[in-house]
């Protein structure tokens, strides 16, 4: 998928338009692993809603594009974009685990899924659902039961096999192991692992674990106030990470281990999304701000390296690092 | 929630102007009746006019007069039975609900019993018990009937404030018991508690009404239950006169449904689920 | 520069009492309509220590007990069995009297983990912090308004007459979660029990709660008990750290210990579960947590986690390991490791599944 210039806001009747994502470019390729992390309120599930189709008013696309396959998703009919959903791209929302009808067994929610992307027979959607249960990891005689009676790292991956079973290439999630605990957790992200090598599909994460994401995205995007300030391979983010709030994330993150020193984290408030200020929206808050830059100037899109962005005055093209 | 919240809810805002003229005509009685309620002075079943608004009742009453005095009687029958069954519920409910333990188990075996009572026969039988008891003695037999309902309702919701980190956080804090409820657990509780008094109210009335119609009131008090009952005894219907018993059941009809929209409406704002829109 | 990861001063030489003792804390309770009847062993027989001015981080996921294990000790539910003594002071009663409550809530306080629904949303902040001053009597009622001022100076509300009359919708989660912060010090308590009180905030704020707990440590001499699900989080904050696990605490050391070479099966399987940047994601592809997590209402006898070990024996299953020593401070109550009854460190026996 490639999203490009992705604009999405928020409207209400008689009130200004709140920006959510601006001006969001981002490519996914077949069986990577796309991580996109910030803090709650930068935007990142909201574009997952618009890249997927799932946006529902009062959110609107602004301006913009996301291609799948070519195909411009913003330019399609809702219908042509139900279509697409479940069979090409899917969603795994947060705390999905609650999404599941309680009132339903879990085999007619996937029967359900199935019959309206054309899976008729009800033998061969039960086998392909049992198959994706197995891929999954979850015991086939719950196929059968209702939500209640699966435990919560249960459900997840129910919620992931309903995603999964009619082999989407391009599976979005969103937090989807927050609410669970860490070894549930570890699990999930294995198996889920595993199928996307045997499977080929491509996955955008969205979470603000982002140590998490390094260990388990093969590149991973930064997004702060709706925009995304830095990208990189994420073994490469780690290791040099260059926009002042990729590095002030990542010290919010204490470590596992080694001498422990105290971590600062990051000062100043989250951004007010109704009222962001000019230049780069990150200017209030950056222990390295460039006075009469920063908060003037849009900073630019500076290639640091091979694959690794950053949207920020500190770096120009020319060398590593100004200022 | 405010003042302003229940007046943009229509339903609240029609109940509450209904309401609000029939207190404006209790309180202003002496001033709007034009004549005295119980003097005989008048011709007897007279029609509508501009002397007597509705006529006259076969006492030589002055219906529109007896109206007036009514919507008095009966609205403070009604509200102050409404407040003292809000009070026994703040006990048998709302406390017990939130201290819960033996006094809980016990306080709400008593409101289970009276649950179980049959409520209009036991409501007669007092009734007729202390028959013409005067106003005292009629609140306090609508009250015994009409507690016990409401007070489940709201020790099952304090039950549920009860289990909040801030009412913990208070308990740790080094509240007493009482504090508690009284400054977290019933502000917090304010919009059913409120609802449930229009509600206790509503069942004033009409229990007030229903009793005097079938004579356990005190027939020479002037309320819209006891006109009906004249109107009943004398048969009113048949000699033709129509006004003497649609007027005051109007007013019982009206101030119920007022009270009636109202206990919906604050539902409606305390309980965001039950919201229309 | 002085950290604020650095234990109050001069709490190693003075040999004060404990100022949290907890010895056979035990808590069930029954679930279930008439006849159906499940008792859910919530906690087991829990010996715990609370040095004064230490962070003990007390970790465990769900269903570990770690909450209802602060909520005993502070008595907001009562325990089944055990001892809880303050400060070296008389254990708590069976049923304390009101009096003896809140006695025993002058010293031990507690923060919440969710900072949006453990204010009262109808009363203001300074009230919600001014009812403890009050009812502990910690300062005269004209001094009050002072003594809130001066509370939200410490927790960083600042300037403090901002924040004194607002409602808490009108504050952020890190500031409510501050104001919180500010009503448990109103007791002036000598222990801090805090709940996973970074668990609902966003990542950038959690840091600076967590230093401000550790700041005020310092500057108050407060001792902690922070429980938390994040193993990162205990590791930054504590001395010493506990492991939980179904009602049972597994192992107990000096947080570098328990983090740098944990010895239960299972703090070795929170190690390698916690997303860790150093690490390989490929690198466990063995990582099956096999088993489902520990049912309260029917664990096995002997060791909870027995039925997940990959190296549980077969003893394992029937008794509950004693407690045995491996190094200073640091001890497991696993059938793995030898008994030390002469101070040597135990060796631990061959881990190849049975």
């Amino acid at each position: 998928m490639e999203i490009e210039e992705l604009t999405v806001g928020y409207g209400w009747v008689g009130r200004p338009v709140v920006t959510a994502v601006r001006g969001v470019n981002l490519a996914i390729d077949a069986g990577e692993v796309v991580g996109i992390a910030g803090e709650s309120g930068c935007g990142k599930t909201t574009l997952a809603l618009a890249a997927t189709g799932l946006l529902d008013p009062p959110g609107r696309i602004l301006s913009g594009s996301a291609r799948y396959q070519g195909t411009d998703l913003v330019s399609l009919s809702p219908q042509e974009r139900r279509a697409l959903r479940l069979s090409e791209i899917s969603m795994v929302f947060q705390a999905s685990m609650n999404v599941l009808n309680p009132v339903m067994r879990i085999r007619d929610q996937f029967l359900d899924g199935m019959a309206a992307h054309g899976v008729r027979s009800s033998e061969e959607a039960r086998a392909r659902a049992e198959e994706t249960f197995d891929l999954v990891k979850i015991p086939r005689r719950f196929f059968d039961a209702h939500p209640h009676q699966l435990s919560g790292g249960m459900r997840q991956r129910a919620v992931i096999a309903l995603a999964l079973v009619l082999r989407p290439k391009l599976l979005f999630l969103d937090e989807p192991t927050t609410a669970l605990d860490v070894v549930v957790q570890r699990s999930i992200l294995q198996s889920l692992n595993d199928l996307r090598r045997e499977l080929g599909f491509g996955v955008v994460f969205i979470t603000h674990d982002l140590s998490l994401l390094v260990e388990i995205a093969d590149r991973i995007a930064i997004m702060y106030a709706g925009a995304i300030v830095e990208e990189a391979a994420a073994r490469e983010l780690y290791k040099k990470p260059c926009h002042p709030y990729t590095r002030a994330l990542m010290s919010s993150f204490p470590p596992l281990g080694g001498t422990r020193r105290q971590l600062e984290g990051i000062s100043g408030q989250p951004p007010d999304m109704r009222r962001l200020p000019a230049g780069c929206s990150f200017s209030p808050r950056c222990p390295e701000v460039i006075a009469g830059t920063c908060e003037i100037i849009d900073p630019p899109s500076i290639r640091v390296d091979g694959g690794h962005v950053v949207v920020c005055h500190l770096y120009s093209e020319k060398e590593a690092r100004v200022g | 929630m405010s003042p302003r919240a229940l007046l943009a809810n229509r339903r609240a805002a029609v109940g509450a102007a209904i309401l609000g003229f029939f207190v404006l005509v209790a309180l202003l009685a002496p001033y709007i009746a034009p004549h005295s309620p119980t003097g005989w002075d008048y011709d007897p079943a007279l029609p509508m006019s501009a002397k007597h608004l509705l006529g006259t009742n076969t006492n030589g009453q002055d219906i529109f007069s007896q109206l007036v005095w009514g919507t008095r009687a009966s609205l403070t029958v009604g509200f102050l039975s409404g407040a003292v069954i809000c009070l026994v519920q703040l006990v048998m409910g709302v406390f017990s609900g939130y201290v819960g333990g033996w006094i809980d188990t016990g306080l709400s075996t008593v409101t289970n019993v009276f649950l179980v009572l049959p409520g209009l026969p036991l409501l007669i039988i007092l009734a007729a018990y202390v028959k013409g008891g005067g106003t005292i003695v009629l609140v306090a037999v609508i009250t015994i009937t009409g507690w016990a309902w409401g007070a489940r309702v709201l020790r099952s919701q304090a039950i549920a404030l009860r289990d909040r980190p801030f009412v913990e956080a208070a308990r740790i804090s080094g509240e007493s018991r009482w504090h508690i409820v009284v400054a977290h657990i019933v502000p917090n509780m304010l919009g059913i508690m409120t609802a449930n008094f229009f509600g206790a109210a509503l069942f004033a009335i009409l229990a007030e009404a229903g009793l005097e119609f079938i004579g356990l009131g005190d027939p020479s008090a002037v309320t819209w239950g006891t006109m009906l009952y004249w109107a009943q005894q004398i048969q009113a219907p048949l000699q033709g006169m129509w006004v003497w018993l649609l007027a005051p059941g109007a007013c019982i009809l009206l101030v119920g449904t007022a009270l009636g929209l109202l206990n919906f409406a604050i539902d409606e704002i305390a309980n965001p689920n039950l919201r229309r829109n | 520069m002085a950290s604020a990861l650095e234990p109050a001063v001069g709490t190693e030489e003075i040999a004060e009492s404990p100022v949290l003792e907890v010895r056979g804390l035990t808590k069930t309770y029954s679930v279930g309509r008439l006849g159906r009847h499940k008792t859910v062993r919530a906690l087991s027989d829990i010996d715990l220590t609370v040095e004064k001015g230490e962070v003990l981080g007390l970790v465990g996921e769900s269903g570990s007990g770690k909450t209802t294990f602060i909520r005993t000790v502070i008595q907001l539910d009562r325990p089944t069995a055990g001892e809880i003594r303050v400060q070296g002071g008389e254990a708590l009663p069976k049923r304390p009297s009101a009096r003896r409550l809140r006695e025993h809530r002058r010293q031990v306080q507690m923060i919440f983990q969710d900072p949006y629904s453990s204010l009262d949303a109808l009363h203001t902040v300074s009230y919600s912090v001014t009812r403890p001053l009050r009812a502990f009597g910690i300062v005269p009622r004209s001094a009050q308004r002072k003594a809130v001022e001066e509370l939200f100076n410490q927790v960083g509300l600042v300037p403090a007459g901002d924040f004194l009359d607002r409602h808490p919708y009108e504050l952020s989660g890190g500031q409510r979660q501050r104001v919180g912060v500010a009503r448990a010090l109103a007791a002036r308590p000598a222990l801090l029990l805090a709940d996973e009180p970074t668990s609902m905030l966003d990542v950038s704020i959690r840091l600076s709660i967590m230093n401000l707990l550790l700041e005020l440590r310092r500057s108050n001499s407060l001792s902690l008990v922070f429980v938390t699900h994040d193993l990162a989080g205990a590791y930054y904050m504590s001395d010493r750290i506990a492991i939980m696990y179904a009602g049972h605490l597994l192992e107990i050391g000096p947080s570098s210990e328990v983090m740098g070479d944990p010895r239960h099966p299972y703090t070795q399987l929170l190690r390698r579960a916690a997303p860790d940047p150093e690490g390989d994601f490929g690198r466990d592809t063995q990582f099956d947590a096999q088993g489902d997590p520990p049912d309260l209402t029917s664990l096995p006898p002997g060791c909870p986690f027995a039925p997940r070990c990959p190296s549980v024996r077969g003893e394992c299953r029937t008794t509950l390991p004693e407690w045995r020593e491996i190094g200073a401070g640091h001890r497991v109550r696993c059938v793995l490791y030898g008994p030390a009854g002469d101070g040597r460190l135990g060796t631990a026996l061959a881990q190849t599944p049975v």
